[in-house]
Order: C-alpha cells, then sequence, then structure tokens
C-alpha cells in the first residue's frame, strides 16, 4: 500500500469538503460509540476484566520467548509448518512460494490487516496470482479499489448508493434491482460463494494464539474467515508476535473484550479455533496449513517506550471515538493504521519522519484513553512522538524555535509581564471595541478559521490586581 | 490557598480571575496571587518539548508548594499540575510534583468539594432565569479530574440556572491547546460540530470551566456567524452581569472587584 501519510493536512482537507461521506462519518462518530456503550455497560465490571486481561499480556510480553516456544512446538506438533518473517517481503515470498508449490490459480482471503500492512495482495497479483477478498467490507474496496478507512469496518465510508453503483457497474449480471442493502449482500454472498469452492488457498488472520495448545483463534461476523480455512485444500494465517496469550481462557477473556469495544456485541457472530491440518478420518478441514509470524519492528516496538502498542487488540474503539479521526476520516492517515493507534503505529512500523503530521494529530482530550480496552494510554504514547519529532527536528523550525521562545518567556517572569500586557493593549487597540479580530499577522493558522476574541480589557489581571493592591495599600 | 490564574485568563478574561478570587473569599478562604506566575508549560508539553515544561513545572512547584490549596479556574491547568507534572519529572521533584498535586484542584471542584460556598448567602441572578444556558465539559476537566456534577450543581444552586446537555457533550471541542493553530482546518470542524450540538440543545448561551475551549468556540462562531454567547461558569456563578461575552467587545465592569 503506497503511502501518503507524509500529506495528511492535505488528505484531510480533501475528505472534509466531501459533504456526504463527512455527514456520514459523524453520524458513525455517534452511534459507534453509543454501541460500545451498551455493550459496556451490559457486561458488568469490564474495568476490571480490562484490568486482568492487561496484566495477562504484559506477562505474556515480559516471557514472551517461553510462550513462543511453546506456541511453536505445540502448534507443529499439530500438523502445522510455522514459518518466521522478518519483514513485510519476507511474509509475502513466504506466501507465494507455498502457492507456488500447490500450483494454485486462485487464493481467498479473509480480513487481516497484517497482510494490508505487507502489500500482499499486490504481490500475489503481480505473480499472477488471483486473489478475492472475501470479508464484504474488503471485497467491496477490492471492487472500487479502494483501500480501508477503518480496521473494523474498512468500508464504512462508503455509502450504499455508491456500493450498489458499484456492484452494476462490476458485476455482469445482466439488468436487476439490488433495492436495499439486503440485496447487495446478497449478490456478493452468491459470487463469493464460488470464489471459496474454486480456491486452492485460503489466507486469513488471527486475534489470538495460543501457546499452550498451539491453536489460532479467529473472530469474524460474516463467517467468511471460516470459509476461507475450510474450503480450499490449503490454509495460510498470517499474523503477529503479540496476538500470543498463555492459555484458551485468556483468548477468551480478550474476545469479550475485542467484540463488545468494537462493536458493542457481547460476541462476535462466528469465534473458531484452528488447531491444524484434517486429521485422519476427519471429512473436511484444509490438508495443509501454514503459519506465518511477521514481526516487521514489533520486536523493537517491544524494546522501546511504545510497548504498551502491542497490547491493542485492533478493536477500533479509538478510531470510533476519536473527534480527529471522525473530522478527518480514515483515508487522511495515508497508510493501513488510522486514528489514535495508526498514528502511533505508523510512525513505528514505517517512519517518523514520513508521518511526522500524524501524532501532531490529536487534541489530547483522552477519550481513545478511556475506551482502549487494551489500557493503552495512547495519548501519552502520541506526546512521546512529538517529543521525538522535537529532537529529531522534524517540526517546523519556527515552531522549534517559538517553543523555545515560550519556555524561556514563561521561567522569566518580569519581561512575561511586560509582553502580555504590550499585547493585550495592542490586541484591544487592535480590536477597537468589537468583540473580535478577523485577522492576526502572527497567528496565521488560528485566523484561517476563526476569528480572534479580543482581551475584555487593555489590562492583564496581574495589572489590575496590582493597581488594586497598590491603591489601598496606598491609603 | 493561592489562586493560579492561568495565562489565558490573566490576558482575555481578567474577569474570571476576579470572580474567582471573590468566590473563594466568600468560601472562607485567604488567598494569595503569587506575582511571579506565569503560564502550566502546557503548550511546549504538549508539543512534545519536555524540557521546557520541566523548567516551567519546577517554577510553578517551588512557587505554590507553601500554600494548603492550589486553585485554578480551568480543568486542564490543574490537570497539568495533578496529572502530567508528576508524570514529567523525576526523584525529588517528582514527590515535590505529586505533594503539589494532592492539593490542586479546579475551581468548581474545589467551591464543591473541599471548601463548599455557604449556603444561601447569593440569590440567583434574576437576569438569568429567561436564559437557556448550556454547559460545555473541557477534555481535561472531565477525564483527568472527574469534572462533571460540581459545575452543574453550582449553576444550580448558586445561579438558578439548570444546565442543558448537549448531545455529544463528552466529544472534544477542537481547541486542544497548539492543536488548533497547526490543524486549523480539522479543528474548526470539529468546533463547529460542537456549535451546531449547542445550538441543536436550544441553549443561547455556552458556558464552560476553560478558557481555551471558550475561546476558540467563541472565535469560530464569530467566523460563522453564530449567535451564542459564551461564558466561563465562574463569572455565572459569580455575578453574571460582569460585561459581555466571551469575544463580545470588552467587559464594563472589567477590573472591579
Ligand atoms: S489502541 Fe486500544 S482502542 Fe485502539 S484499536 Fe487498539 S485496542 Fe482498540
Amino acid at each position: 500500500m503506497k503511502q501518503t501519510s507524509a500529506t495528511f493536512l492535505q488528505n484531510a482537507h480533501d475528505a472534509m469538503l466531501q459533504p456526504e461521506r463527512s455527514m456520514n462519518r459523524q453520524r458513525l462518530g455517534t452511534l459507534m460509540p453509543q454501541l460500545r456503550d451498551s455493550g459496556v455497560a451490559s457486561f458488568g465490571d469490564f474495568d476490571a476484566l480490562r484490568a486482568h486481561v492487561s496484566e495477562v499480556r504484559t506477562h505474556t510480553l515480559d516471557h514472551l520467548d517461553h510462550y513462543l516456544d511453546s506456541y511453536v512446538k505445540q502448534a507443529t506438533q499439530n500438523g502445522n509448518e510455522v514459518h518466521f518473517a522478518r519483514d513485510g517481503d519476507e511474509l509475502n515470498r513466504l506466501v507465494s512460494d507455498i502457492c507456488q508449490r500447490h500450483e494454485a490459480r486462485q487464493v481467498v482471503k479473509g480480513k487481516s490487516m497484517v497482510t494490508e500492512e505487507t502489500a500482499l495482495n499486490d504481490h500475489l497479483i503481480a505473480e499472477g496470482y488471483q486473489v478475492t477478498e472475501t470479508d464484504l467490507g474488503e471485497y467491496i474496496l477490492q471492487e472500487a479499489g479502494e483501500t480501508p478507512s477503518h480496521i473494523v469496518g474498512p468500508a464504512l465510508h462508503k455509502p450504499e448508493a455508491e456500493i450498489r453503483e458499484l456492484f452494476l457497474d462490476r458485476h455482469d449480471l445482466g439488468d436487476r434491482e439490488l433495492g436495499d442493502a439486503a440485496a447487495l449482500v446478497a449478490e456478493a454472498r452468491g459470487l463469493l460463494r464460488q470464489r471459496f469452492l474454486d480456491a486452492d488457498v485460503g489466507i486469513i488472520g488471527a486475534n489470538a494464539l495460543i501457546a499452550d495448545s498451539g491453536y489460532s483463534v479467529l473472530v469474524t461476523n460474516e463467517g467468511n474467515g471460516d470459509l476461507c480455512a475450510n474450503l480450499p485444500p490449503v490454509l495460510i494465517v498470517c499474523t503477529t508476535l503479540e496476538r500470543l496469550l498463555p492459555r484458551f481462557a485468556d483468548a477468551t477473556d480478550l474476545l469479550r473484550l475485542l467484540a463488545r469495544s468494537a462493536t458493542g456485541q457481547p460476541i462476535s457472530c462466528y469465534s473458531t479455533l484452528y488447531s491444524g491440518p484434517r486429521r485422519d478420518g476427519e471429512e473436511d478441514g484444509p490438508l495443509e496449513t501454514h503459519i506465518i509470524l511477521l514481526d516487521n519492528r514489533r520486536t523493537d516496538i517491544l524494546a522501546s517506550d511504545y510497548r504498551d502498542m502491542l497490547h491493542c487488540v485492533r478493536c477500533g474503539a479509538c478510531l470510533n471515538h476519536c473527534p480527529v479521526y471522525v473530522a478527518a476520516g480514515g483515508h487522511a492517515y495515508g497508510w493501513v493504521y488510522p486514528g489514535p493507534m495508526g498514528s502511533i503505529l505508523t510512525p513505528l512500523l514505517t517512519s517518523l519522519d514520513e508521518s511526522h503530521d500524524l501524532p501532531n494529530a490529536c487534541t489530547a482530550c483522552g477519550r481513545c484513553e478511556e475506551v482502549c480496552p487494551a489500557n493503552i494510554a495512547l495519548p501519552d504514547l502520541l506526546r512521546d512522538l512529538r517529543h521525538e519529532e522535537l529532537l529529531a527536528q522534524l517540526s517546523p523550525r519556527r515552531w522549534r524555535m517559538g517553543m523555545r521562545a515560550h519556555a524561556w518567556l514563561l521561567t522569566t517572569p518580569g519581561l512575561y509581564r511586560r509582553l502580555t500586557a504590550l499585547a493585550v493593549r495592542s490586541l484591544t487597540w487592535l480590536a477597537r471595541g468589537r468583540g473580535s479580530l478577523a485577522r492576526l499577522p502572527f497567528a496565521k493558522g488560528w485566523s484561517a478559521a476563526r476569528d480572534f476574541p479580543a482581551p475584555e480589557s487593555a489590562n492583564t489581571f496581574m495589572h489590575q490586581y496590582n493597581s488594586l493592591r497598590k491603591s489601598r495599600h496606598g491609603r | 490557598m493561592a489562586l493560579f490564574v492561568t495565562c489565558l485568563a490573566d490576558v482575555f478574561r481578567p474577569s474570571v480571575a476576579f470572580a474567582s478570587l471573590a468566590l473563594l473569599k466568600a468560601a472562607g478562604c485567604r488567598v494569595s496571587v503569587p506575582r511571579a506566575q506565569t503560564c502550566c508549560g502546557q503548550p511546549g508539553y504538549n508539543s512534545g518539548d519536555y524540557r521546557g515544561a520541566g523548567d516551567v513545572a519546577r517554577r510553578v512547584i517551588a512557587m505554590f508548594e507553601s500554600a494548603d490549596y492550589v486553585v485554578a479556574p480551568s480543568g486542564s491547568c490543574a490537570g497539568m499540575i495533578v496529572k502530567h507534572y508528576p508524570r514529567l519529572l523525576e526523584g525529588e521533584w517528582k514527590e515535590r510534583a505529586q505533594a503539589l498535586a494532592s492539593r490542586t484542584f479546579e475551581i468548581t471542584a474545589f467551591l464543591t468539594d473541599v471548601m463548599p460556598l455557604p449556603a444561601g448567602d447569593r440569590t440567583p441572578d434574576t437576569a438569568l432565569t429567561n436564559r437557556k444556558v448550556a454547559y460545555h465539559d473541557s477534555c481535561a476537566g472531565l477525564r483527568e479530574l472527574n469534572i462533571r456534577e460540581q459545575p452543574r450543581a453550582l449553576l444550580r444552586e448558586r445561579a438558578g440556572v439548570q444546565a442543558l446537555e448537549l448531545e455529544k457533550r463528552d466529544v472534544c471541542c477542537g481547541f486542544g491547546g497548539t492543536f488548533c493553530a497547526k490543524m486549523p482546518e480539522i479543528s474548526a470542524t470539529m468546533a463547529s460540530e460542537k456549535l451546531r450540538d449547542t445550538i441543536d440543545s436550544g441553549a443561547d448561551m455556552l458556558v464552560g470551566g476553560d478558557l481555551g475551549c471558550l475561546l476558540s468556540l467563541a472565535g469560530r462562531a464569530s467566523r460563522e456567524g453564530i449567535d451564542l454567547e459564551f461564558r466561563h461558569v465562574v463569572e455565572l456563578i459569580h455575578d453574571h452581569r460582569s460585561g459581555q461575552g466571551i469575544g463580545a467587545g470588552p467587559a464594563n465592569g472589567a477590573g472591579r472587584q
């Protein structure tokens, strides 16, 4: 996926110019938090569960070598082939090698952010495979040639009418109505059914890997993951190290958090455990299964101050609750992961240089942290990245200079007083009795979108207070 | 106790600081106003300038730690001292920061939870009875300090105002300190949403506990030609008639106590 994070502001500008999509985002920005709230409220002690899972995950990451070892041993015993991929290219190559070995032609995929990260589709298509995304949202985007705007609902940005037009245009099915959403879903389902049956290789992701059994866990609402996993003769699970959990019970705890945070559901429609290939005497299931564990800088993150990011369960709650995400839309972030979690992951998984606007796309309102089921202090991590930007001199020079001057001024009260007094006087003079100023030479950013409220008085509080005290003592 | 004036009240809205002083006195406090105070250092801190913000924090701590309580008419400045100074500093300074944090309050929380205003010393302002007032929760006050009911209770009891609630009351208004200057367009979209929500609530006045939000919203309303009055909550609790709303012209009453 081509990264356009460097032009975040321009991307956001373009997105905000589309009224229908903007209104759609605002609607979802109200609806999704409501769903999450009711899901969480119906659970009982959600905070205790979140604290518990957070402890389990900290423990797992602290002993990653142990759990990884156990997982690989068990998974291998179950008949899986386990591979490690250092980066995206390695994962893509492993997948195409497997496809080649089986002389595959058709590949079906369940939704997987990890393979978005590695741009696996582009790679496989370039190698001549037919790849079909089978999650409805992903399928729509693939047909439209677009990228996901959300990690849970990848096509949430697309209005129904656009999808209808797309299907009428892309599916060679003659005259038909496609009256409502149900008709759209039925059409996609019909087409996808055949692709599942024809596929040579299925690719899915994982929400959790269980160390003591070697199983992987996947949840979907459409059941497409299960069809990808069970109908084609070969299954490849593409996932990452930080999905590891010690026991099955830990995974069920995690799924509780995940579903409620993502959509407010108590549990996703399909939760499946994958053990490995079909065993003797079994009637269905894949004949051969592979698990590819991608690192792609995760071990670097593990060793860094951003380690908590590895607790992320990809629920999307921080996106749904982020007013910047709602205003600017997911595409503005310019890579795989948008919103608060994306503004941290993108610099960590690509480069801060390429994406230095993202950590600034935050008002520190704290709503993401409040709802994050993984208890990640997202605003703190975003601020820490801004700190790194400053050290790396990635922010504009005038900002850095301004900031240094400001900090110095704040610790030099005499001068601060004189300058604020002067500023207040000039502002009141400029306003000449009006409430606010439309333009200010030194506050371009502000006056681009707002008037500048004038101070209520030509003297600062400190000045007034001092004069009052003096006159009182003089008496 | 010591009043942390806040840089925005000092420059843009002295009447907020005077109203705070008066309210704290009414609650029975002996109030000092440390003269060398400037700002809590949030703009630099939120821009990632930890070194500069650390210098400011140490200064604030040294200046205010002799007071029994520190009170600020702002959720975000109080939140900065309470939540972020301890995170920013190390060693002995961290301990001093924690000690100060435990004695620092936003003003409506202080006047409700710590030193309640005496009952019945003020009759609600009749000028307010016909106004429709909505309350804007600033994010820092709401999420860092759990301020939710206190300002509403004070408005009810002290000003006779039953605050209207915004549909998206826990959503940020788009100010975000330096955010609004770095990303003005996104910030303005968020502000416009908040203004729409305010109008939908039926309010003709928006009241809040943080001047940053209020100045930014007043500026956006003025640009959009929206007719709303903006006020800091202490202005209503103390004396509503002190001059005009934020961004609406010079305050006649500014400067008096
Ligand atoms: S950071 Fe938290 S809220 Fe955001 S996607 Fe990850 S787990 Fe969900």
